[in-house]
């Protein structure tokens, strides 16, 4: 049992890591989320030659065929930079189902595209009645042909006004809320039929509303099979939720260790407010949250995650619990700041508003918690002997 | 990152489980489990027959101590495995007061006379310690205490007063911290760590009862106890070092994961059992959510315990962040037993289940359900108050 980095996942570390310290300052990052596109599109040719791009996919495509631990790497350091290139929402979320559902020969086309930053895909799945049900889908596709013809509405679609081609989930068969019948199509996100209203998100992150009019797509451009797409959009949402996670537990980690330096230094009363017993417990409070939440990490990464039952458990149960640890520790890192903590100028808001914003991607604490339950709830036994609980 | 078992570790498992099977004694789960119920004492038997099994195989009684001096030596994730397969089993736990509290101080600062004499009889089971840290006036602030020993030729004669001394009514003996130097700078100073035993004239035991009625802890008296000098473990004011010492050991093993995680497993049951609405109790949303409340809680303490052991394997040793697993391991037993008791409903009122004319009242799995809630309020009082703990975390972790 070693909960070390190996020797690739340790320089896959020490890259990241410099790749933000040197390319990722708060001045900087403020500075790429202030421009028109949002974003540094220098950063992500960055990214290609570092490799990164390559982590999740196969090595027969040309990535470096990383597992859930590798991406948690990635993750956690990016978080710590809150780097806003689309990076968990085209190569995680997107590239994974392509990765997952692509034909030989898409794979062989699309996955060396995107490794060598030329593509960027992305996934919009989410409606406005939706919420976070992945199989509620009112987007239609009807045949008309050899063609497809979609029409609808997809919601918050993250990265897309920086994405190059997006894959659109649409009802081809079922009700609303049917589980079968939903079938992804990949297009250039240029495509007649696709309008996008970009907008910046709170967290200063770029999304779109994606409005779908009467876009003809050929057959050869569906993902997978047709009315057959829900258990790997949950798969991908579920690895994705995990990275999600790892993100989260970087930000915390800046918030709880930036608030303890400020609680050192501000001084109140002649003394560092850190000095009151009320401070110094909150502070304890806060990093035995974190602990908490990279431990919770720790386990799903560590999971079967191709076993489908262990990998829902561990996505739900990290998300639901990361999520209280991110409002304990967001809310405390503000508090304890004061008036610093209310401010834009000063870092560390910017920091809570993501770890906040990842609170519910993917689904908040009350709904990962619900999915958890009916997952465990197949687990209780039917009572054995007599006696009631011991501890000790 | 690994957290699988290896081949070797999954042996291990399969030697312990078979242990337990083969030499776990049905008549002791019996009595246990029947004493538990009508709210009898444990008797020092019941307390100590498993741990005297354990002794003789190997020196399993003593999990993590060095072989040469007849502990099992295991490796953390050894120790980690066997704690699992005795709490899955739902063995009786071995008494901390010898082999995690002062046994490690002995054979780490004793002598050798004092290693032959005392450790043997910790690894058997034979010999029943007990600690006499805390008084009335030293709680949380322990260096404060005022029980004073006086050196007078080859003795030390021993006066004052020693309080929650658990299963002192057992005890053959005692490690006590006294005061010998009252005019040292600093109270921390003046401390020294004395064995003594509990047949000394001069010392009562006064037992006192608990709020769930049960008599673990007592009051200590030592009125002119006269303890052999030879029986000061180090250096005379240097007792300090060895009770912090002793206090980071005792931590270490109190996050009790294992035997949280069987006890919700066994709540579940209850819960399946118990009607509410018209349905089982477990499919109350509101339960069910407190209980899976509790398992992430559980979850992660248990992978924050996999990472303190992993780092203990490298021989970082246990630091600060057992007060984490005090801290978090408390609060998951509390809520555990809180559960419990909301499990059971109305049957969570008769004392100890039975009527006055001893016929069994309400559900087997009821019985002195609260009494445990009652009873473990003072898990976060004990073993450095968890507010205490997060002090030490605070400076130790945070530099506060």
């Amino acid at each position: 049992m070693n909960f070390d980095y190996n020797e690739e996942q340790t320089l896959l570390d020490n890259m990241v890591t410099s790749f933000v310290r040197d390319n990722y300052d708060w001045d900087t990052r403020c500075s790429i989320v202030k421009t028109e596109s949002g974003w540094k599109e220098e950063n992500w040719k960055q990214f290609a030659e570092l490799g990164l791009l390559g982590v999740p996919f196969e090595e027969a495509h040309g990535g470096l065929g990383g597992q859930a631990t590798d991406i948690m790497i990635v993750m956690e350091q990016f978080g710590k930079g809150l780097v806003v290139e689309p990076y968990m929402s085209s190569i995680i979320l997107a590239g994974g189902l392509i990765s997952k559902l692509g034909s030989d020969n898409q794979k062989e086309q699309i996955i060396p595209e995107i490794i060598s930053g030329k593509q960027r895909y992305v996934f919009a799945y989410a409606e406005p009645q939706s919420r976070f049900d992945l199989f509620d889908v009112k987007c239609s596709a009807s045949l008309d042909g050899e063609n497809y013809v979609i029409n609808g509405f997809k919601s918050v679609v993250f990265g897309a006004s920086m994405a190059t081609h997006v894959i659109i989930s649409a009802r081809t068969s079922g009700d609303q809320r049917s589980k079968s019948g939903i079938t992804l199509f990949m297009v250039d996100i240029k495509s007649d039929g696709i309008t996008l209203q970009n907008y910046p998100t709170i967290d200063e992150y770029r999304a779109s509303e994606v409005v779908i009019e009467n876009l003809k797509v050929s057959k050869d451009n569906i993902l997978g099979s047709i009315d057959d797409s829900y258990e790997a959009i949950e798969e991908q949402i579920d690895l994705s939720t995990i990275a999600v996670c790892s993100e989260a537990v970087g930000i915390l980690q800046v918030l709880k260790d930036s608030t303890n330096d400020y609680c050192k230094n501000r001084k109140q009363f002649g003394q560092p407010i850190g000095a009151n017993q009320v401070i110094k417990h909150r502070l304890v409070d806060m990093m035995i949250e974190y602990e908490q939440a990279k431990s919770i990490l720790y386990m799903a990464v560590t999971a079967d995650l191709s076993n489908p039952i262990e990998r829902r458990k561990a996505a739900s149960a990290a998300k639901a619990r990361i999520g209280k640890a991110i409002k304990f520790v967001g809310e405390n890192a503000i508090q304890l700041h004061g008036g610093m903590g209310v401010v834009d100028e000063y870092m560390i808001s910017h920091f809570f508003k993501r770890a906040t914003m990842i609170g519910i991607l993917f689904g908040n604490v009350d709904f990962h918690m619900k999915r958890y339950i009916e997952l465990t709830q197949s687990d209780i036994q039917s009572t054995d002997e007599s006696g009631g609980i011991s501890l000790s | 990152m690994d957290t699988a078992f290896s081949s070797e570790d999954l042996k291990f498992q399969s030697e312990i489980r078979d242990f337990i099977k083969n030499n776990y004694p049905k008549e002791l789960k019996d009595s246990i489990s029947q004493k538990r119920k009508t709210g009898k004492e444990l008797s020092r038997d019941d307390l100590m027959t498993w741990h005297k099994i354990l002794g003789k195989n190997n020196g399993w009684s003593a999990p993590s101590w060095p072989k040469k001096y007849g502990g099992a030596e295991f490796t953390p994730t050894q120790k980690y495995i066997f704690e699992q397969e005795c709490a899955k089993a739902e063995c009786q736990y071995i008494m901390p007061f010898g082999v995690n509290m002062v046994g490690p101080v002995i054979y780490t600062f004793g002598n050798e006379e004092q290693k032959n004499k005392h450790l043997p009889g910790i690894i058997s089971g034979d010999i029943f310690w007990c600690q006499g840290y805390s008084e009335p006036g030293s709680g949380s602030d322990l260096a404060s205490l005022k029980t004073t020993a006086v050196k007078e030729g080859d003795h030390y004669i021993v006066n004052g007063q020693k309080t929650w001394t658990t299963l002192a009514q057992y005890a053959d003996w005692i490690f006590c911290l006294v005061r010998t130097n009252p005019d040292a700078e600093k109270p921390q100073q003046g401390i020294s760590f004395l064995l003594i035993d509990m047949k000394t004239p001069g010392i009562t035991v006064r037992p006192i009862k608990l709020m769930d009625g049960s008599h673990e802890v007592n009051e200590t008296w030592f009125d002119n106890v006269r303890v052999p000098a030879e029986n000061l473990i180090g250096e005379e004011n240097m007792g300090w070092t060895y009770a912090k010492f002793l206090l980071a050991h005792e931590r270490s093993g109190i996050a009790g994961v294992a035997r949280s995680k069987k006890a919700l497993e066994r709540i579940k049951q209850i819960a399946s059992a118990e009607m509410s609405y018209g349905e089982p109790l477990i499919q109350d949303p509101a339960f069910k959510s407190k209980i899976a409340n509790a398992e992430l809680e559980l979850n992660s303490l248990e992978y924050t315990e996999l990472r303190t052991l992993a780092k203990d394997s490298a021989g970082k040793g246990p630091g600060p962040e057992s007060s984490l697993l005090k801290i978090k391991g408390t609060d998951i037993q509390q809520m555990v037993t809180e559960l419990a008791m909301e499990a059971v409903g109305y049957y969570a009122n008769p004392h100890l289940g039975t009527t006055l004319s001893n016929e069994y009242v309400g559900p087997d799995y009821a019985t002195n359900i609260s009494g445990s809630y009652f009873n473990f309020r003072k898990a976060s009082i004990y073993g450095g108050s968890n507010e205490i703990q997060r002090n030490i975390i605070a400076k130790m972790v945070l530099g506060l």
